[in-house]
């Protein structure tokens, strides 16, 4: 008989994978805002996320004590004096998805930490929200990430979102030994101390990439957000195997000989859905009678509403996410720590890669919070997000197939995606070439005035954004046969994508097969809540 | 050919007011109580046929006939006015982000042109207070030093706002096609049409529903 230890590991290992057999119960998908309940062929491999790790039971003890045992620094008392000038900036509402329920994690942290600064006499306090070249949050929005009596005390003079083409509230610094630009937030490098409060949902974020990207311009951004740094990168959330990471961390290492940043990172389990909605993140298996009474009314009642309506249902709900851990102090350190936590929440091992890989994708994105899933989100969801959420190792072998279900309408948000309308009406048409869309056009975009205009003082993103969301996709593209949208409601989106599209994810199986070869081997991933698969070859 | 310019619509798009305000203030300001009395109930006692006018016979006719109403009075004191009129009006009027957006263009490369159907007098001071480095607008006949109340043609408005920027484009050598043009009325869709970058500003019914159409971006300036 096999020891307990080893069979423990087995079944870490090998619990998270099903195959599909006979009587394998029909697979719930999420498409946009609908979902599909599918039967897959025999053989086929379900790849189900790791179940919610605990969350740590004091969340406002682990913060302080994260702050008090700092890594590679001072605890953060001892770096405060009176009269110094301490900026925190905070990541964005793109992290984490969906936003989490209230109090969310930013609060916890901002409350002690200002507790803290008050207590040692520091008065020069800016909160800024490090979007980059996301959109500005709106004032709800804010509110809702650290509370009422921190928004009311801070905002507007003093609770700001970052502006990376103010031309005042920019400074830069030195060139890195490549010549990457390092420009950031003005008031930010001007501090004595630089507190920067983040959220990893997967190992992407974090690190170097929080104030290095975050708090920086244009000019910084361009550096690794570019189609040839895409294509260097084996993975972006494996960050030893990614240009784009190395780029960052050399930006960060000259914005941390620079300037004093303390990091307080978190990592989040993956507990996305509670109440009413929990039976999404178990293994159909595992469905309860009114698991499945439940499902069949969600989807009954879904496909009465009209897609406003259900899009607007899908943003009011917030994850049960809980913490999983604090760790505060250094850039590298700290986020060392971190990764380790996200690779045990989210990391999967998965035994070889598959000829067709199919991927249900949500309503939501990292860009489109209480907006729309457009066609170029999409398409980052697809060949960016879904496809990268590997550790170096793709899920699908080159030159396979990827089937995404989703609706792939042909909507855009006028006040969050101004620029991307351009982007796919009038660029797509001529070139989905990354490299020569980024030559010709995205100075183009990225300069123009209106679009600058909407992203100072409306809530749009830059008009660089849709460039970087399909560079986004470039690995995926370089690497896929074809993409498949499944249910796709119109035949010009996915055209335009470079796609194709069938009405029904049966087809889309068929014609990849058709594609791959019969005896093509097949994996679904049981998206969200995330995994990220550690393809062992 | 690389050069490229913004061409802003003035009334409605960087300013709250239209020329009715504009006159209004000559109208307020004639210099004697009686020439006072009379313009303004004369102005008043218009605003029905301004109305039906600017709606049955488009924004041409309308200016046409408006500018009717300076005859007789002197170019110094038209020119004098205009300056107490921008700190009066049209500051005062000015959209908050109004510079921001333009600043916005000039950091882009772009030269900045005010297209107006306005009086170029009226619109001098606030060109010079935005930065503008041009500006085509109407022109008023004056005979003697007294205004005749006729516009030397062309009359800036609509297509013919379309035909001076080409005009103008061709003059200074900038690229229609990388150029920007903003305004907020339907009545300008030429203007937006003619250059590669159009953008609708605060824009009436007519436009918004034109800019979805076509994807052109729109801006909400406060």
């Amino acid at each position: 008989m096999r020891p307990l230890k080893t069979l423990k590991k087995l079944y870490d290992e090998e619990s998270h994978i099903v195959i599909t057999e006979k009587g394998s119960p029909p697979r719930v998908l999420f498409s946009g805002e609908d979902f599909l309940l599918e039967d897959l062929p025999v053989g086929t491999r379900v790849i189900f996320p790791r179940p919610p790790l605990e969350g740590v039971p004091n969340v406002k003890a682990a913060i302080r004590w994260a702050i008090n045992h700092p890594e590679g620094m001072e605890p953060l008392h001892a770096l405060l004096r009176p009269g110094m000038k301490v900026t925190i900036a905070i990541d964005d509402i793109s992290l984490p998805l969906p936003p989490m329920k209230t109090p969310d994690v930013r609060q916890t942290i901002l409350e002690i930490v200002l507790e803290l600064l008050a207590d040692s006499g520091v008065d020069d306090i800016h909160l800024i929200v490090a979007n980059a070249l996301h959109r500005r949050m709106t004032d709800a929005e804010m509110k809702r990430m650290v509370g009422e009596k921190i928004f009311t005390a801070f905002h507007p003079d003093r609770y700001y979102n970052h502006d990376a083409e103010d031309p005042d509230g920019i400074l830069e610094m030195e060139r890195t030994a490549q010549g990457e630009v390092v420009a950031i937030n003005r008031r930010a490098a001007e501090s004595d101390l630089l507190i920067y409060v983040n959220i990893n949902l997967v190992p992407m974020d974090g690190g170097h990439k929080s104030v290095g990207t975050g708090l920086a311009n244009y000019d910084t951004l361009r550096a690794h957000h570019n189609a040839h740094t895409i294509r260097e990168s084996e993975s972006y959330m494996e960050p030893k195997r990614s240009e784009l990471h190395r780029s960052v961390e050399r930006i960060g290492r000259v914005i941390d000989k620079n300037l004093k940043v303390f990091h307080i990172e978190t990592a989040l389990n993956n507990r996305m859905f509670d109440d009413q909605t929990a039976f999404l993140g178990k293994k159909e298996e595992d469905y309860t009678e009114l698991d499945r009474l439940k499902f069949q009314a969600m989807k009954f009642a879904l496909s009465k509403m009209p897609r406003p309506v259900k899009r607007k249902l899908f943003h009011s709900i917030p994850a049960a996410y809980e913490v999983i851990g604090v760790h505060a102090g250094a850039t590298e350190p700290t986020h060392e720590k971190i990764l380790e936590l996200c690779w045990k929440q989210y990391s999967v091992p998965v035994q070889g890669q598959s000829d067709i890989v199919i991927y249900g994708v949500p309503h939501i994105s990292p860009y489109n919070v209480n907006s729309i899933l457009n066609p170029l989100l999409l398409q980052v969801m697809g060949l960016g997000y879904l496809f990268n959420l590997n550790r170096g190792i793709p899920l699908v072998k080159k030159g396979g197939v990827i089937i995404l279900t989703h609706p792939a309408y042909d909507e855009f948000d006028p006040e969050h995606h101004p620029s991307y309308i351009e982007f796919f009406n009038r660029l797509l048409p001529e070139t989905r070439d990354a490299m020569k869309l980024e030559h010709k056009y995205e100075r183009e975009f990225a300069k123009n005035p209106s679009y600058v205009h909407l992203y100072r003082k409306g809530n749009a993103y830059h008009g660089a954004h849709p460039f970087y969301m399909w560079y986004w996709g470039e690995n995926g593209r370089q690497h896929v046969g074809k993409v498949i949208v499944a249910g796709a409601e119109n035949n010009h989106v996915p055209a335009m994508l470079g796609w194709e599209r069938t009405d029904t994810l049966a087809e889309a199986i068929e014609e990849a097969k058709g594609f791959m070869g019969r005896s093509a081997s097949v994996s679904l991933v049981h998206m969200p809540p995330i995994l990220q698969t550690d393809v062992k070859l | 050919m690389t050069a490229k310019a913004a061409f802003y619509d003035v009334d409605g798009t960087l300013v709250r007011t239209n020329i009715v305000h504009t006159y209004a203030y000559y109208a307020m300001n004639r210099g004697s109580l009686l020439g006072i009395a009379g313009r303004t109930l004369g102005t008043v006692a218009s605003l029905p046929l301004f109305a039906g006018l600017d709606v049955v016979g488009g924004r041409k006719v309308f200016n046409e006939f408006f500018y009717r109403y300076y005859n007789g009075l002197t170019e110094d004191r038209l020119v004098t006015l205009a300056e107490d009129m921008f700190e009066d009006v049209l500051k005062p009027a000015l959209f908050e982000e109004a510079q921001d957006l333009i600043d916005e263009a000039r950091r882009a490369g772009c030269r900045i042109v005010l297209v107006t159907g306005a009086l170029d007098f009226t619109i001098m001071p606030l060109a010079r207070y935005l930065g503008a480095d041009d500006v085509i607008a109407n022109k008023m006949q004056f005979v003697g030093g007294v205004a005749t109340g006729k516009v030397i043609p062309p009359i800036i408005e609509g297509a013919n706002k379309a035909n001076s920027i080409r005009d103008y484009c061709v003059r200074e050598k900038i690229a229609l096609d990388k150029s920007h043009a903003y305004s907020d009325s339907a009545s300008d869709y030429a203007m937006l049409a003619i250059v590669g970058r159009p953008t609708a500003v605060n824009p009436d019914f007519r436009l918004r529903g034109l800019a979805r159409a076509y994807n052109w971006p729109i801006l909400d300036l406060k």
